[in-house]
């Protein structure tokens, strides 16, 4: 079985419904066109998109390859304690954007995330967050493109190139040809699909160890014992298999790191905007926690059961490393025709996270740094060209950087950690800009520089060798949090010296200045309680409070 | 330039706000028909392997019959997509904003 390794033996019918999926997905992109006329039809879907819509994009533009892939590696490797990315790693987080930031997002009709720092600061802080953004976007978009390619390679036994070339020209087509509308529609129903995929492997992995409390069993008497089942039992000190405290789960995942990329990501903020009223952007994010609530039964399970079912994972190098958890249970488990269904699902995850990294580019690209600052005043026909422009470069870089990642897979795994922690300060400019009516345009943009500096040099110092943590994770934290920390001070040295902005140019940016409607474009049926973002929020975070119970 | 209650203003957001109200995004058909087809099919196909799955599949399977209970699930599912957007179909957004003949 080692010999033929990975490969999965796919037949006719496995290929037809892998084609089936294709064709549906380009066929979406060119529904789509028939509804583009404006740029904003094509960057935002002319901002019309119902919240469940919305909502299952805005959680399937995050189930991305590292996100499926990793999350059950994570579920072998450290076990239970991996629901912690999940419950208090996003939810509160997801919550937190749908009722406090995005009626600033929404109300004040910004195009992008960068383009709020613009109006809320100046042009400096905005041509800094567009241009770090726009780079980051497309070197994650290649490493998502060559993860998706080393799947097809080890699954499919396509070459490395073909699967790069193929994988790159759908998801340009659909963009292209669909804009947003083509990449949400895409991702609604790929977030389906990968559930198709993943449950079957799950209950099959299930039934193989004799159902949750066999599972359990199972896992007591693997390598990572009884402390694999357990959440937050030790971790009062560092002797759990994460090596985190719980201080650092709290205030370095649940808030720092967590709150930086769900409320500040624009690749995520985009569906939002896209909804057609302000309740419906309010619900996107917080209609989202309820999927991720349970996306760990689908991730960490599968984890957990290839954890105790097949031998030797967890191999450096090879077939049996941790990456490989699902497609080895997919391997030894699914007969033909659910098979077919995974490895489609598998497929529509990597594509789901490029298409999420490509739009969110075109986007920025156009707005806020060729309009902003290239050409201004021209037509809207004009950039709407540019974004199709935008978005063939996009994936024409994102195929060459993929190539780079082929060569020096680590240093990309490096660059998404990187970008990873560029969110911290992001997030701390964001918070006090939005609640500080006194903070000025120069302290906006030195907190944002300096923050981001300091979170890249004891990135650089650890790397180097010359700061030594636990784990890459333990610096995550600590790099987050010091970002963080660092733009808090200097926002607050630095406002006091310099001239604050005038009351009528916060208007709907800066909480307490009035210009926010919740209400005004209200439709019927959006008054309804069970539509209320408050307690739709507040019913999500409870439930991942409640969740923690039996796994405590 | 701030008038009561609108957020503060800007040119370039101005200038796309205006043209939205030449949007084409009320021809954006129903993502629902499309979920609910390709399910539909999934749901035939996959039935239709588990019927004539063989003992070896089905042991592979851990002597669940999968590829039947998942084919029928993914067909009541399609079903069930396609019986909602039936049932509620889509309202085209904002026709208030739309100029005649477009």
């Amino acid at each position: 079985m080692d010999g033929d390794g990975l490969r999965l033996n796919m037949n006719g019918l496995d290929y037809l419904i892998l084609a089936l999926y294709f064709v549906t997905v380009l066929g979406v992109g060119f529904a789509a066109r028939r509804a583009i006329r404006t740029s904003v039809d094509f960057f935002l879907s002319g901002r019309s998109l119902p919240a469940w819509v919305t909502g299952l994009a805005f959680v399937s533009a995050n189930l991305g390859a590292l996100e499926i892939i990793g999350m059950a590696a994570n579920g072998a490797q450290y076990g239970v304690m991996t629901v912690h990315y999940y419950w208090i790693g996003a939810v509160p987080a997801m919550v937190f954007l749908g009722i406090v930031m995005m009626p600033f997002y929404y109300g004040s009709k910004v195009r992008s995330v960068p383009e709020y720092l613009r109006l809320r600061f100046n042009r400096p802080t905005h041509l800094l967050n567009a241009l770090s953004f726009a780079v980051a976007q497309v070197l994650i978009a290649g490493v998502n493109l060559y993860a998706l390619a080393l799947v097809m390679q080890a699954l499919l036994g396509w070459p490395l190139w073909t699967a790069i070339v193929v994988g790159a020209a759908i998801v340009l087509a659909y963009i292209t040809i669909g804009g947003l509308s083509g990449a949400i529609y895409n991702e609604v129903l790929q977030f389906f699909v990968i559930l198709a995929g993943l449950i079957p492997v799950t209950v099959i992995g299930l039934v193989k160890v004799g159902g949750v409390s066999g599972l359990m069993d199972a896992v007591r008497d693997s390598k990572l014992g009884e402390a694999g089942l357990h959440a937050w039992q030790d971790t009062g000190s560092t002797a759990n298999p994460l090596g985190a405290q719980w201080i650092g789960i709290v205030f370095g995942l649940g808030f720092v790191l967590s709150f930086g990329y769900w409320t500040t990501n624009f690749a995520e903020v985009q569906r939002a905007l896209s909804a057609k009223n302000m309740s419906a952007a309010r619900r996107t994010p917080i209609i989202a926690a309820y999927p991720k609530l349970f996306i760990p039964l689908v991730t960490v399970i599968p984890g957990l059961v290839a954890l105790v079912t097949v031998k030797g994972l967890g191999a450096e190098s090879g077939d049996l490393q941790y990456n490989n958890a699902i497609p080895l249970l997919m391997r030894d488990l699914l007969p033909n025709g659910v098979l077919g269904v995974a490895v489609t699902g598998l497929l529509a995850s990597f594509m789901a996270g490029m298409a999420a990294n490509v739009s969110g580019f075109n986007t920025v690209f156009t707005y806020d740094i060729w309009q902003a600052y290239i050409r201004r005043d021209r037509s809207d026909e004009y950039y709407l060209r540019i974004g199709r422009w935008a978005t063939v470069a996009a994936v024409v870089i994102g195929i060459g950087t993929a190539f780079i990642a082929a060569g020096f897979s680590n240093i990309m795994n490096y660059i998404q950690a990187l970008f990873s922690v560029f969110n911290a300060p992001l997030f701390a400019t964001f918070i006090i800009g939005m609640f500080w009516k006194r903070m000025t345009a120069l302290a906006g943009f030195w907190s944002l520089l300096l923050g981001t500096l300091v979170s890249l040099s004891l990135y650089l110092l650890y790397k180097g060798g010359v700061v030594d943590f636990n784990s890459d994770l333990e610096e995550s934290f600590w790099g987050a949090g010091l970002a963080f920390v660092t733009a808090v001070v200097v926002a607050a040295i630095i406002t006091p010296l310099t001239a604050p902005k005038r009351d009528e140019e916060l208007r709907g940016l800066v909480y307490g200045m009035g210009g926010i409607d919740l209400k005004g474009d209200v439709l019927a049926g959006d008054a309804a309680w069970y539509r209320s973002p408050v307690l739709l929020g507040l019913v999500a975070v409870a439930l991942a409070a409640l969740f923690y119970i039996p796994v405590f | 330039m701030s008038n009561d209650g609108q957020p503060a203003q800007d040119p370039l957001i101005d200038e796309t706000q205006a043209e939205q109200r030449r949007s084409a995004a009320a021809r954006l058909f129903d993502i629902r028909r499309v979920i609910g087809g390709l399910f539909v099919a999934y749901g035939v196909i996959v039935t239709l392997i588990g019927v004539f799955d063989s003992r070896a599949e089905i042991d592979k399977a851990q002597g669940v019959r999968i590829n039947l209970w998942a084919g029928l699930t993914m067909l009541a599912f399609g079903l069930l997509m396609l019986l909602w957007q039936w049932l509620r179909p889509a309202e085209p957004p904002a026709p208030n904003e739309r100029e005649p003949g477009s």
